[in-house]
């Protein structure tokens, strides 16, 4: 039974039961509704939560588990001594598992009869051919035993599937018939409703606990089978970075670290000043309709897609800078570089620094202003000599937030700073980061058993840790510094 | 300032400025010079950034077409003569072609201009002509040994020569073009068989190979795109909204509420990417669906929304005054029925506002879908949902970088044009909250 079908009927099911719970619980006190504990809807959805929650809860266990228990009654099947040098018991099963699926859909479009199948083991030269016209791709051609393996991973699959449409109906019935059964006019439907709904508002907030667990699992995970492969002292001091898909490529993290804070270092460079001064522009002098002018114009750099920076980069910023700057002055001949991606990115950043900014900055109250223009300084004197003093905690913190964003932004190097990983100082030189290298080594087709491609997760690591520590700082710093006006 | 307070020489006079007062008043207004500059310079990196994509993709909407009148030849298409459509469509594009190549020479000599060293003039019309010629005679059989008249997407360099994209000089250079090939096109302009006319086909046509841009469209991508939306909407929305009110209403101050508001502030300052890489790593490697898809995007963007959401929500749950809440307690409703009768309604424009913004972001979101396979090269249009959300698709923002990493320059026109399309969206939906918000938005 397919999965949409189960869900809909536990859903009808579900409706059902509140009807019927809603009518029971009014034929129990004959209509009048004041016997009742809580209102007669609140009956109703008591069986509705019942029909459906556990039901839910068992299919969602179900389908998660399901894959772990076939794979481990599938694997040994496949005969170790038939696995090709190279390969691994894990990407023969990601074959089974591919090939079993293919033969599903072909199946489902009618290209193979399950009844050719059977006859099929002498024939499996053909198999991969049928395979690829339903727009399934097998690596390698298949082997007896493998074939075998996915024949039996659908049969196992499908048995599985009917065992779990019955138990989840079964469960639903029962529990929704048990919610039933139990349903008095002294019952408390109300509270058990609402009890209910209180667990579904907690699960609900806890996704944000589960996508962090998940990012640091899986994180962590395939970083550590990476180090299995390649020695951590080598990825972490090692100066060159030269991935080769043949084996003993050169995997050092430091010329992408580089990059990274060069073109960061050039972003905050053009962004902080712009965003602080604007801020300070727009806080203290501007005139109200300037002010609602100018202040969502720059908050609409903030909305932009990075895409749309990036674009801006490869085929305006970048062009210009080489004919202008780079080639005039003899320091390079190439569009994309650290100077394009690094000015770019501060103007995406202006937003960011300027909006925390101008918050901080109108946090400073009023008094601290008249007070600084009492002793007779001037607007400015007051600005450098009182306000922001008193901003700087905040001010830091908004600094080292843009940083950490310019440290993980992907789009605008992607497009303009280049593919070469490289320990220059010249900013006009093409440079790579973190991202780009995550990036390339991720897209397209990709073995997971390669060091070449696992380094990704271990780059993707260090930009975790290195945004998240940046962040927490500058958290800290807010609360350590801020003054506690009033 | 005690410094500055005392007088510099025995005489002062209000009315004439010394020479201190006059250096610090000049200060002040180099200050205020500076912040000034500063605004003057975000506004302008706006508008050149918005000129420089306007300017770029304008000339996408636009195509040059090439009107002929292709003789279905029977002997070409239909030898047998029995219009058997198994039959007929054995006759490959490359069968198609010289069809096409006929009408072409028929062209020049109607025209009667004659250029010297002109070659394969059948170039100049895009290689997808001998697809569209195809699929008509495959869909009307009845066509074959007639005349009729096709209006033919022109190739990307005679395109390209109408926008100023193409010059003679570069012509001369260029191997898929040359200058005799211009001539005639300008002929032909001149005569009325070539016109540039708005281009639909740019917003529904799926993607196009590397050596036919002309042909490249943004349909599946826009599809996609919608598709993920819908998955983000039915995922974050409630998801959202049901975090923010147990976090706003409910919550006791504890250790598990502390790490949950401590994640959700970390979540929103994640590097995008990361979100990718959980992407591959949990729904494709360990949940096994398939990648291009549709729905593995929407579900790796409704984390990304989920903060953006939150934080939303909670603001406007916070801004109904308690009065609300104390009045419907002080009536008899439960806590619950206080959050969801009478918070939850007075709070909605605010979180629907919250939501549009979240969508924008997360339709411009480009480098989580880079790593879950979005970049695949996708012809086909998904299907319709539910299946078509485990179809291979690809997604607006991917589209633009995708085209940015062909070689022909015709693609950076394409990516461009996309790029207004997705501005547009973000535009509308922006506009959308931003109205609601004036509408519904209630100061207490």
């Amino acid at each position: 039974m397919a999965i949409w079908l189960l869900v809909l009927i536990v859903l009808a099911m579900g409706f059902a039961g509140f009807v019927l719970g809603r009518k029971r619980a009014l034929n129990a006190v004959g209509g009048n509704i004041r016997n009742l504990h809580s209102l007669p809807s609140y009956y109703g959805q008591t069986v509705f939560i019942f029909a459906i929650v556990p039901a839910f809860l068992l299919m969602i266990c179900w389908l998660i588990l399901e894959p772990f228990y076939i794979e481990s009654r599938v694997s040994g099947m496949i005969d170790p001594t038939e696995i090709a040098d190279g390969s691994s018991t894990s990407l023969v099963m990601s074959d089974v598992r591919r090939i079993s699926s293919g033969l599903d859909t072909a199946v489902d479009r009618g290209v193979l009869r399950e009844g050719d199948l059977d006859g099929m083991r002498n024939d499996l030269d053909t198999l991969r051919a049928r395979l690829g016209d339903v727009g399934v791709a097998v690596g390698s051609d298949i082997k007896q035993s493998v074939f075998l393996a996915a024949q039996e991973y659908r049969s196992i699959g499908a048995t599985l599937r009917g065992v779990m449409s019955g138990v989840v109906l079964l469960l639903s019935i029962a529990a929704a018939a048990w919610a039933f059964l139990r349903l008095t006019p002294e019952f408390r439907a109300r509270n058990v409703t609402e009890a209910a709904i209180k667990v579904l508002l907690i699960l609900a907030s806890s996704v944000a606990v589960m996508t962090t667990i998940g990012i640091v699992m899986s994180l962590i995970f395939e970083t550590s089978n990476f180090f299995k492969m390649y020695p951590l002292s080598e990825f972490l001091f090692s100066t060159t970075w030269n991935p080769q898909f043949r084996g003993g490529s050169d995997l050092g993290i430091l010329p992408l670290l580089w990059g990274t804070l060069y073109v960061s270092f050039v972003a905050l460079l053009v962004a902080v000043p712009v965003g602080l001064f604007s801020a300070i522009y727009l806080a203290e002098y501007a005139t109200k309709r300037v002010r609602t002018f100018a202040k969502p114009v720059i908050e609409i750099l903030a909305g932009i897609p990075t895409i749309v920076y990036g674009l801006f980069a490869l085929i305006t910023v970048g062009p210009l800078l080489r004919d202008y700057f780079a080639q005039p002055l003899g320091l390079g001949a190439s569009s994309s570089s650290v100077m394009t991606a690094g000015l770019v990115m501060g103007i995406m950043l202006i937003p960011f620094v300027s909006s925390l900014s101008d918050d901080i900055i109108n946090a400073v109250p009023q008094s601290m202003r008249d007070g600084s223009y009492g002793l007779g300084a001037t607007q400015s004197e007051t600005v450098r000599q009182v306000i922001i003093p008193a901003a700087l905690p905040g001010i830091i913190g908004a600094i080292l937030l843009a940083a950490s964003r310019a440290i993980g932004e992907t789009m605008i190097v992607v497009l303009g700073a280049g593919a070469a990983a490289k320990l220059s100082l010249n900013p006009f030189e093409a440079m790579t980061t973190i991202t780009v290298k995550i990036v390339s080594q991720l897209t397209g087709d990709t073995e997971f058993a390669s060091p070449e491609t696992l380094v990704a997760f271990a780059l993707g690591l260090s930009l975790f840790v290195v945004t998240l520590g940046l962040n927490v700082l500058a958290l800290w710093i807010v609360r350590r510094y801020r003054e506690q006006y009033e | 300032m005690t410094d500055m307070s005392a007088p510099s020489s025995g005489k002062t006079s209000l009315l004439r400025l010394d020479a201190r007062t006059k250096k610090r008043n000049a200060a002040e207004r180099r200050f205020r010079a500076y912040g000034a500059i500063c605004v003057g310079i975000a506004v302008v990196a706006l508008v050149v950034l918005m000129a420089s994509i306007l300017k770029n993709g304008t000339s996408a909407f636009f195509q040059t077409h090439i009107t002929l009148d292709i003789e279905l030849l029977e002997s070409k298409l239909d030898k047998t003569g029995n219009r058997d459509i198994a039959e007929m469509s054995k006759v490959s594009t490359f069968g198609y072609a010289p069809l096409i190549k006929n009408a072409m020479e028929a062209k020049i000599e109607e025209l009667g201009v004659d250029i010297e060293g002109l070659k394969k003039p059948q170039d100049m019309i895009s290689k997808e002509a001998a697809a569209q010629l195809r699929r008509f005679v495959l869909a009307n059989p009845d066509v074959v040994g007639g005349t009729y008249e096709f209006e033919f997407l022109a190739s990307g360099r005679i395109d390209g020569y109408f926008k100023g994209r193409v010059t003679m000089e570069s012509a001369e250079r260029d191997k898929n073009v040359s200058p005799q090939q211009l001539m005639l096109a300008d002929a032909m302009k001149e005569e009325g068989s070539l016109n540039t006319s708005f281009n639909w086909k740019f917003i529904t046509w799926p993607d196009a190979s590397e050596n036919r841009p002309e042909a490249a469209g943004l349909g599946v991508a826009i599809i996609g795109s919608f598709y993920m939306m819908i998955v983000v909407l039915v995922l974050a929305l409630p998801i959202g909204v049901a975090a923010s009110i147990y976090l706003e209403e409910f919550a006791p101050k504890n250790w598990f509420t502390d790490l949950i508001e401590v994640n959700i502030s970390n979540l929103a300052a994640v590097p995008s990417i990361v979100f990718g890489i959980l992407g591959l790593a949990i729904f494709i490697n360990f949940a096994g669906l398939p990648q291009s898809a549709p729905i593995v995007g929407g579900l790796v963007l409704t984390l990304m929304t989920l903060p953006t959401i939150i934080i939303a929500t909670r603001a406007s749950l916070k801004a109904v005054p308690p009065s609300i809440r104390e009045a419907a307690l002080g009536v008899g409703a439960s806590k619950m029925q206080t959050v969801f009768h009478h918070v939850l309604p007075l709070a909605a424009p605010g979180i629907l506002t919250g939501t549009i913004i979240g969508l924008a972001q997360a339709l411009g979101e480009t480098a989580p879908l880079l790593l879950i396979g979005m970049v695949a090269f996708v012809r086909e249009y998904p299907s319709g949902p539910p299946e078509g959300f485990f179809d291979p698709a690809a997604a607006l923002p991917v589209q633009v970088y995708n085209w940015t990493q062909r070689a022909d320059p015709a693609f950076v026109e394409r990516a461009s044009g996309a790029i207004i399309v997705l501005l547009v969206f973000l535009l509308v939906m922006n506009l959308v909250a931003i109205i609601l918000r004036r509408r519904f938005e209630r100061r207490w």
